[in-house]
């Protein structure tokens, strides 16, 4: 982790070109699927999505290895939030939602029929756009809120917090105050506590949503730093409109547009491709800043 | 080690002593208006003297701050001085009826009131003999067994609103609203030929508060409904994406959030029955006895205990009847401020 910022800040203070992207996407060390042994990790097969009459998305299939970070990319109203929404199944609870497709957890379609949504949920967990600590908690009841939202046993509650808000690397800022309001943090700890109550279920995989779009450079290194620490042990997906993020933290970048009709994945490679020599002219263009 | 900077703190946007000077020539000036005005027109009495004064008011400060600023200064001083009336033309009856209360009510309030019956006495007794007990009682008896009602089928409704909002949202919405709108009497009476007359075929407190519980579930049902709609959607996808089924997202993160919300709707409810007669007459039979039996005999309220002492008309006997309303007038004003105050307290920090 260290050693991955060190080597993009070299990069940084070298080159002054417009590439510089691609030398931040380049600087960490690339992950090849199917080295970690992980579980088979998650997969989407033609994946629509409706609002009503309105086609938001259209035939994702993506393939998330395990312990690797895909960021998507794309202009807002492309469908990105629809995309990973669709995946932890929280798509549904728009009244007017409909879907098509396939999303494979271990291979099994999360929309089989007699599937438990709150298991997939459990296994798919996930942070939003904007902090969202429960107000009425205080924040050690924030992380262990999961577990009683889920009706879990755990037998030592207090490590599995101390582990949660270590992982979330928030543990140094609240051990002394565990009892206070999650209100009573920052933003950028706010966030960092939802990802610690995100993650003290134990899930695969966990679904970002623009996660740093609300807070300060300074929150967003030490979630981009999270992030890096987490990928070794789960899959994880992170929409985001900062392209210096998906260069930073992200193994694979999938760039998602909508021409006016419903949202297409354009292009999917490993992030330093993506940022180098993406294939598709679109690509390129919204990479490169002309466009989006 | 720093140059020490000196800064007297200042309000710059404060009237000047001048200005100040001004405001209060106009105070005078619109005061002097409204009693040469009712000295030389036909027009008498104090609401004389304070449709005068608002109006001079008025037009004074928005012809002074039009000739210092335009137009502009003048409509904005025009609408200031309107507000200011209505908000005092609202505060004046209010603050005419505690007066009245207190005034005519305080005579009649005695330790012996708290703690006698009126079984051994009549209406037209001297003072000393009995008092209000078995009105504060039943009262609370039946506002009690209201709330035991109430407050489940109010607060699920709302939660059906706001947490389900299934197919018949709507019509139930427009039920519930239609409901808060139906007069008192007209409950009472549903009661009466719907429960009274073809089952107990008696008087008891307990028809008072089924009664009181038609009146009370649209204030609760409403409010709360209200007060869910506030908690934000984030928390509700937040428990769900954390593995939370429906029904404890919103008993773990939503009914917690909406805690002191919900206690205001409780209490409004409280305070929209406590002063309810109509219903009452007709249906608790308003014994003289403390009754704590809700389910047989007749049970006394305070709005009964007013109403018979009222029509009793002797000068004990109305004296009575302001002493029974200062205290049902106390006893919805701590319910007001209780509410207000959980209200206003953050879950929060």
């Amino acid at each position: 982790m260290t050693t991955s910022h060190e080597s993009e800040k070299e990069t940084m203070d070298t080159s002054v070109k417009p590439s510089s992207l691609a030398d931040v996407a380049q600087a960490k060390p690339t992950k090849v699927p199917g080295t970690r042994a992980l579980g088979t990790g998650l997969e989407t097969r033609g994946v629509h999505a409706w609002f009503g009459k309105h086609h938001a998305l259209s035939n994702i299939s993506l393939d998330f290895a395990a312990g690797t970070v895909t960021a998507l990319i794309g202009p807002s109203g492309c469908g990105k939030s629809t995309f990973i929404r669709t995946i932890n199944r929280m798509h549904e609870f728009i009244p007017t939602a409909a879907m098509a497709g396939e999303v494979l957890l271990d291979g099994k379609d999360v929309y089989a029929p007699g599937t438990d949504v709150t298991k997939i949920r459990l296994q798919i967990g996930m942070v939003f756009q904007k902090p969202n600590p429960f107000p009425s908690m205080t924040i050690g009841e924030n992380v262990l809120s999961g577990l009683k939202l889920a009706q879990i046993k755990v037998d030592n509650k207090d490590d599995l917090l101390e582990e949660s808000l270590e992982r979330a690397g928030l543990w140094s800022e609240v051990k002394d105050r565990l009892g206070a309001h999650g209100g009573s943090l920052s933003g950028g700890q706010q966030q960092r506590l939802c990802i610690a109550r995100a993650l003290a279920v134990r899930p695969q995989v966990l679904l970002m949503d623009e996660p740093c779009s609300a807070l300060d450079p300074g929150s967003t290194l030490r979630i981009e730093e999270t992030i890096r620490h987490l990928s070794d042990t789960m899959t994880i997906i992170i929409v985001t409109h900062n392209m210096q993020q998906a260069a930073r933290v992200s193994d694979y970048t999938a760039f998602f547009l909508s021409d006016g009709g419903p949202g297409q994945m354009i292009e999917v490679a490993p992030t330093s491709e993506i940022f180098s020599r993406p294939q598709d002219q679109r690509t390129e263009n919204y990479v490169t800043g002309r466009f989006g | 080690m720093s140059t020490t900077v000196t800064a007297i703190p200042t309000k710059p946007w404060q009237a000047s002593r001048r200005e100040r000077a001004i405001d209060s020539g106009i105070f005078l000036a619109a005061i002097t208006t409204s009693f040469i005005v009712v000295a030389l027109t036909p027009m008498k009495g104090k609401l004389a003297y304070f449709a005068i004064f608002f109006l001079a008011y008025a037009l004074l400060t928005s012809t002074l701050k039009g000739s210092q600023r335009g137009s502009a200064a003048a409509k904005d001083a025009l609408v200031n001085s309107l507000v200011a009336i209505g908000a005092i033309v609202t505060v004046i009856p209010v603050i005419s009826i505690l007066a009245t209360v207190l005034n005519k009510g305080l005579p009649g309030i005695s330790l012996g009131l708290f703690t006698h019956d009126m079984a051994l006495a009549t209406p037209t007794d001297p003072l000393n003999n009995g008092g209000l007990l078995h009105a504060i009682t039943g009262t609370l008896t039946m506002v009690a067994i209201a709330l035991f009602l109430s407050v489940p089928i109010g607060i699920l409704t709302a939660l059906y609103l706001t947490e389900i909002k299934g197919r018949f949202t709507g019509p139930i919405r427009f039920l519930v609203q239609a409901m808060s709108g139906v007069p008192s009497i007209v409950a009472g009476l549903f009661i009466l030929s719907a429960i009274l007359y073809p089952i107990t075929k008696a008087y008891s407190g307990l028809m008072g508060s089924l009664s009181l519980t038609i009146l009370m579930i649209p204030t609760i049902a409403r409010t709360s409904e209200e007060v869910l709609n506030l908690i934000p959607n984030e928390l509700r996808e937040a428990g769900t994406a954390l593995g939370g089924t429906h029904w404890r997202t919103v008993a773990m993160i939503v009914l917690p959030a909406a805690r002191s919300g919900l206690v205001t709707a409780i209490i409004l409810g409280v305070a929209r029955i406590a002063g309810e007669t109509a219903p009452i007459l007709l249906l608790t039979g308003g014994g003289d006895k403390v009754n704590p039996n809700a389910f047989s005999g007749p049970m006394g309220s305070l709005p009964y205990y007013i109403w018979k002492s009222f029509n009793a008309g002797s000068p004990e006997a109305i004296t009575r009847a302001w002493a029974g309303l200062l205290v049902l007038v106390g006893l919805v004003l701590i319910l007001f401020t209780s509410a207000r105050y959980l209200g206003s307290r953050k879950v929060a920090k």
